[in-house]
């Protein structure tokens, strides 16, 4: 029997009975397009957040200090972590650094006028910040070097908050008040939104040793500098990561006089950082993926149901076709390939229902979708297999038909 | 008429059950037909008179004897042989007429041509010879019709056509006229007269003695034996 007639034959019974076909491949339909949909989904979340890594600035390490071992920081000459003149050590002592930047939190109550904000975050930086995180301002300007030698008490308003204190009114000049210590605005950053949990559009920005001396005095600076939390690292476009990396470790261990094997610190590239969020979302992805693959599942059966239905009642048909020469495999081949057809159909208007789908709720969420080539040819794939999987069943009863039998049948 | 031997059985036997509820259907019918004949198959219900049909039609396989159809012999072929078979040699019409329904007439006609593994025969010859079956059963008019749109009559008509299409050894006619009133039922037995003076060999199953003088010689069967075997003494 040739694949065309076979093919026309089984697109007829399927349009014999219009309906019964549409809502059996709608299992298969909604298989496909949830699992388009949910990778889509999860895809667009990861694209986000790596985006949002990667815009914290580029060619970036993080030294971080790790408090492993035992006593509060700060105490004995060796366990403090880092310090701040660690940063310009890296500066100096390591090659195919461009810059490195300190940062230091505080959490202050600001007060400009009649405007009180508790809990806001103040983050004590050094002058190259801006470049380094790539951040804009957006009106006056950033600290500078002298202004953060000297300790002048001068800020600069994340957007968010200069609104907030301010209003429309030009915050430049203004004098605000971070707990007892008096401010003055000399600038506003551009807009850059929430990266991860931080909210950069509502923190102060203030020369890193402000920090140091009004928010987190230490009775150990004057021995020991004044210890930080984190150093970033800006590499040079051509600079090799394990050796930046190994030359940070080398030069740190010395400075704190630890050995290789039980750094107070680690350094993170953020290529690491993007890689662990991604197999993050990876297992997510697919766990998502097999959810949605089980309604596929569910839709094959529903085919094997329908398809049962359909050889009892065309058992007279079977038997007629018997009658004038059809074999059994004709007759299997005949219901293998009207299951298959139901799921290839379903498959491929779940095809554009998923993309379709996928599409729509990123425009209409603030979520972001990105249609996954690959897990289209999965939906799809599957959606094929489980036609011909659970077509069999019912294609290979059909064939077994005695021809006398299956003509008396009423 | 030549004398090539169509049909021959030896011994045939069927027996339906096992042990001592076992009912033998058909008890050693040994029975000839030349080709161009026109025979009938008549008896009692109970006489075995479907079962032999079924064994001739290769539906199903005797238990025991041998069947020899148009030289081979089919006693112990497969499934799959016996569906060749018949879609090689065999024609069936059948008293409830067995088209397949929203089919056009024309389409129920060319059928079997799908199922011939043996010729690839293209779509346009198989239209041309369908139709050509069609203008032979006196139904040129009504190729684009479906079964439903169709008189009892005309319906058997279509399945005389379909049975014709594979140039068949043999039709096999199970109460062609079961279902027609004796208007229309005259009509397909003359149908069938006129197909065995073109040479066709036509082996009918009824119950109405009244149809079974059209043909030329009547088995009788009783008990799943040959009762009596009956020349009409028309030649044909």
């Amino acid at each position: 029997m040739k694949l065309t007639e076979v093919i026309r034959i089984a697109w007829e019974a399927i349009l014999k009975n219009k309906v019964r076909s549409f809502l059996t491949t709608l299992g298969i339909i909604i298989g496909v397009a949830a699992v388009i949909i949910m990778v889509a989904i999860s895809a667009g979340t990861e694209a986000t957040i790596s985006e949002q890594i990667t815009s914290l600035g580029s060619n970036l390490l993080f030294v971080q200090s790790s408090f492993s071992r035992a006593g509060p920081p700060g105490m004995g000459r060796s366990s403090g972590g880092l310090v701040y003149d660690d940063a310009a050590a890296i500066q100096e002592g390591v090659s195919g650094v461009k810059a490195v930047i300190v940062e230091q939190q505080a959490t202050a109550t600001i007060k400009a006028g009649s405007v009180t904000l508790e809990n806001i975050t103040v983050l004590g930086s050094t002058t190259e910040f801006p470049s380094v995180r790539d951040m804009d301002v957006a009106q006056g300007r950033y600290f500078n070097e002298t202004e953060n030698e000297r300790k002048q008490k001068v800020a600069v308003l994340g957007s968010t908050l200069a609104t907030e204190l301010f209003g429309d009114a030009n915050p430049i000049g203004q004098v605000i008040t971070a707990e007892t210590t008096k401010l003055t605005v000399i600038g506003v950053m551009a807009e850059k939104g929430t990266v991860g949990d931080v909210d950069y559009d509502s923190r102060l920005y203030v020369p890193i040793q402000v920090v140091f001396q009004k928010f987190t005095p230490s009775m150990f600076a004057r021995i020991m500098g004044d210890s930080v939390r984190l150093l970033y690292v800006e590499m040079e476009d051509d600079a090799n990561l394990e050796e930046v990396t190994t030359q940070i470790e080398l030069l740190l261990a010395k400075r704190h006089d630890v050995s290789l094997d039980s750094l107070d610190f680690s350094v993170t590239s953020q290529q690491d950082i993007i890689s662990t969020q991604e197999s993050t979302t990876a297992a997510f992805r697919s766990l998502l993926a097999w959810v949605a693959g089980v309604s596929l599942i569910v839709g094959g059966i529903g085919i094997m149901n329908i398809m049962l239905v359909s050889v009892t009642e065309r058992t007279r048909e079977i038997g007629i076709r018997q009658a004038i020469g059809a074999t059994p495999d004709d007759i299997r081949m005949q219901f293998l390939a009207e299951a298959l057809l139901l799921s290839i159909v379903g498959g491929l208007i779940g095809m554009g229902a998923g993309m379709g789908g996928a599409i729509l709720y990123g425009f209409l969420s603030d979520m972001r979708t990105v249609i996954v080539p690959g897990s289209i040819l999965l939906a799809f794939g599957s959606a094929a297999i489980v036609g011909a999987f659970f077509g069999f069943y019912p294609a290979n009863k059909a064939a077994q038909l005695d021809p006398i039998e299956a003509l008396r049948y009423e | 008429m030549n004398d090539k031997t169509i049909i021959e059985t030896i011994d045939l036997t069927k027996v339906y059950g096992m042990g001592d509820a076992s009912v033998a259907a058909l008890d050693g019918v040994s029975i000839e037909v030349k080709a161009g004949e026109f025979l009938a198959i008549m008896g009692p219900s109970g006489s075995g008179k479907s079962t032999l049909m079924h064994i001739l039609g290769c539906l199903s396989r005797p238990t025991s004897g041998q069947y020899i159809l148009d030289g081979q012999d089919i006693s112990n072929l497969s499934k799959k042989e016996l569906a060749l078979i018949r879609n090689q040699k065999l024609g069936f019409i059948f008293q409830a007429y067995n088209l397949l329904p929203r089919t056009t007439a024309l389409r129920n006609v060319m059928m079997p041509l799908l199922y011939d593994h043996n010729h690839h025969i293209s779509d346009e010859v198989g239209e041309q010879k369908a139709l050509n079956m069609l203008e032979l059963v006196g139904l040129a008019d009504r190729t684009h019709h479906q079964p439903q749109e169709l008189s009892g009559g005309q319906q058997q008509r279509v399945a005389i056509a379909r049975a014709l299409i594979n140039d068949p050894v043999l039709i096999i006619a199970d109460e062609p006229t079961g279902n027609l009133d004796s208007h229309s039922g005259h009509e397909i037995l003359d149908l069938l007269r006129s197909l065995h003076q073109k040479g066709v060999t036509i082996v009918m199953v009824t119950h109405d003695p009244i149809t079974a003088e059209y043909t030329q010689r009547v088995i009788h069967l009783a008990d799943g034996k040959v009762d009596s075997i009956k020349h009409n003494g028309h030649k044909l």
